[in-house]
């Protein structure tokens, strides 16, 4: 396995302001992604990994944001450039698949034009060459008909076609890294399956590193090679994705999978995580944060100031609650409880 | 006899063009479509986008004129009654929306949103509708204090909590849910679906449950009718539909959800690509020269297929 890396993160806090105060949403977060992985990033809205995303491409408003800490792109600090050097980063580099791809395409300039947009950017390629590279590209992404749709405009595609041209855009230029913001999330089964192919064998085809945010754990499980879960601006727990899946720890993960119709066949009733995900301003920090969705779990179990353990190779869990957790309406024996769908796998 | 039957059902949109914006053309969002829904039980309608579930469930309700075909609730046609004698139905038929941020009106207290059905069926005095709209808050969880809120001051499953308050207040027999927590966080969509079903065994409520996500119908449906193009390609119970499937539609439906188990990527890939291209091969087969799914076909006393 390759495990060189592409993108180092070294205590990024990304902080918004609200009334003069800023409040970090994304907190001390320490993460490495390796050439050639698919990493994805999961949580409920809230949690920080938009603000995560946005951070890693400098998209946010700078006026009420402030980003501390070390993005460490191919030897550099992304942190630390000046626009222009971002710019010529971002598109290049680093690729970007949004969420909504109506919105995210200019509905204005035909699909041609937006792709070779980029291209005009990064690359010094004559008008012929690049014609054929956005022809080529479209390909890549499997449009039937690339000519037409050359010269059509996004709102004459669909959905499905859309986001691939926001792929074969974020693809233009050979990046490295591809930032993918939810990227199926507004599309049709039938479609979501086809563009997770499509980014797996692109991935496989360019040898880039995959940051794959998304709050679908199916999506998750289809995609990923390493996961994270992340809760309240905190990482709380890293693993290889079969081990997450087979031997989910952390409390928040295992509510997660507990509460998905898909992974419980046949069960009656869903599980609810108690209460809510907590405000930027009202995040307990310093503490366990997931502590007060699991009441009936005594504070004794917490640890004090909660750190990341390493508890198998490569899987990592925050605090100590997971040792002793148990679901409310189980009886708390600090055994392992096997989920429903996943239990024909162990 | 069934609660609700669709007999046939069509909704065209005219396409208007040309000189004086003559009608040039339909779009034939529903296109003969028929179903029975008994009581007390979730019928789920599953589609892409654009195969007109949602216009289905909006003409039920009267929201979209229906072109033709019989729409019977409860042994009444609701198409054959004039408009201003349907009122009293209106009471028995109730809608939850897919976007709990723009279904509600943000310029008024919750209190005034529960109580307006309210306010157009019965006469209350102030006193009396307070107490039962905070009832009905209770029932759905809520703090009663949250009737003097606006809707802005809670998440996105509190709302789709006040929504189906809503829906509640006139204790309606069927409840037509139009994608109801796709726009929710996973665990707040266990809250609301838990509640849903909760509620179902206390008032005895008949839902239609409109959803393209095929995790969640399977979790909450008794009766499952796949739909392509503005008609059924395949009916059956949960078990039909997803131990059984006969149509090649439904089949590929299915094959696209995710697999939650990651060992298994390879395998459910192979299996995705296998049934995509028998999709391409045998899907003209099936249909027919307008492009649309033949007629259903039992293969059980539950299961109907559109086959030759």
């Amino acid at each position: 396995m390759n495990t060189e890396s592409v993108l180092e993160i070294r205590d990024l806090t990304v902080a918004f302001r609200i009334k003069d105060e800023y409040y970090p949403a994304v907190d001390q977060l320490n993460l490495t992604i390796n050439k050639n992985e698919v990493l994805a990033i999961v949580g409920e809205s809230g949690c920080g990994k938009s603000a995560l995303a946005l951070s890693l491409t400098r998209l946010h408003d700078s006026k009420n944001t402030r980003i501390e800490g070390e993005l460490l792109f191919k030897g550099q600090d992304l942190n630390t450039l000046s626009p222009g050097q971002m710019n010529k980063i971002r598109g290049s580099e680093i690729g970007m698949i949004f969420q909504d791809p109506l919105t995210a395409l200019n509905p204005l300039m035909t699909i041609g034009k937006q792709i070779e947009e980029n291209l005009d950017y990064h690359t010094s390629l004559s008008r012929k060459e690049k014609t054929k590279r956005v022809i080529e590209l479209l390909e890549n992404v499997n449009i039937v008909d690339p000519k037409r749709v050359y010269a059509q405009y996004p709102h004459e595609l669909s959905g499905g076609m859309r986001q691939r041209i926001m792929i074969a855009i974020a693809i233009a230029c050979r990046p490295s890294l591809i930032i993918a913001d939810e990227p199926t999330t507004a599309l049709d089964v039938t479609i979501q399956s086809q563009i997770l192919d499509l980014l797996k064998q692109l991935q496989a085809e360019n040898d880039a590193g995959i940051v794959l945010i998304t709050h679908d754990l199916g999506v998750v499980a289809e995609m990923a090679d390493r996961v994270v879960v992340m809760y309240a601006g905190e990482i709380v727990e890293i693993a290889d994705v079969n081990e997450l899946f087979n031997n989910p720890k952390h409390p928040y993960t295992r509510s997660l999978l507990a509460s998905m119709p898909g992974a419980n066949v046949g069960q009656e009733s869903l599980h609810v995580i108690e209460g809510r995900v907590p405000s930027l301003q009202n995040i307990p920090r310093g503490s366990c944060r997931f502590s007060e969705r699991i009441p009936w779990i005594p504070q004794t179990h917490h640890a004090e100031h909660p750190e990341l353990n390493e508890v198998a190779p490569q899987h990592w869990v925050r605090c100590t609650c997971y040792q002793n957790f148990h679901f409310e309406d189980e009886v708390g024996d600090g055994k392992e409880i096997v989920l429903n769908g996943i239990a024909g796998t162990q | 006899m069934a609660l609700l039957e669709l007999n046939n059902l069509k909704v065209h949109y005219p396409i208007r063009g040309g000189f004086f914006q003559r009608v040039v053309s339909h779009v034939k969002a529903v296109d003969g479509l028929s179903i029975q829904i008994e009581a007390g039980k979730t019928y789920g309608l599953v589609g892409e986008s654009g195969c007109g579930k949602t216009t289905t469930g909006r003409a039920i309700i009267g929201l979209n004129k229906i072109t033709e075909g019989n729409v019977t609730f409860e042994g009444q046609d609701l198409t054959k009654i004039a408009h201003k004698n349907q009122h009293s139905l209106r009471r028995d038929i109730q809608m939850i929306f897919q976007d709990p941020y723009s279904s509600l009106n943000g310029r008024k207290r919750v209190l005034d949103i529960i109580a307006e059905p309210l306010r157009n069926f019965e006469n209350l005095t102030k006193e009396e509708e307070r107490r039962r709209v905070q009832d009905l808050l209770e029932k759905v969880g809520l703090n009663p204090e949250a009737a003097f809120k606006y809707p802005h001051e809670f998440s996105g499953g509190q709302r789709q909590r006040i929504g189906i308050a809503r829906a509640l207040t006139l204790n309606p027999k069927l409840i037509i849910a139009d994608e109801p927590v796709s726009a929710l966080d996973v665990s707040v969509q266990a809250q609301v679906l838990n509640f849903m079903k909760e509620i179902q065994k206390e008032f005895n409520l008949t839902y239609l449950f409109i959803s393209h996500d095929l995790g969640i119908v399977r979790h909450m449906c008794d009766e499952i009718g796949i739909m392509y193009r503005g008609r059924l390609v395949e009916q059956g119970n949960t078990e039909d539909i997803y131990e059984n499937p006969q149509h090649v539609y439904t089949k590929r439906l299915i094959s696209a959800i995710p697999n939650i188990d990651p060992g298994q990527r390879q395998a459910s890939t192979q299996a995705r690509q296998h049934i995509l291209s028998s999709y391409q091969q045998d899907l003209n087969n099936l249909l027919d020269p307008e492009g649309k799914p033949l007629a259903l076909k039992s293969i059980s006393s539950s299961h109907q297929v559109a086959l030759p």
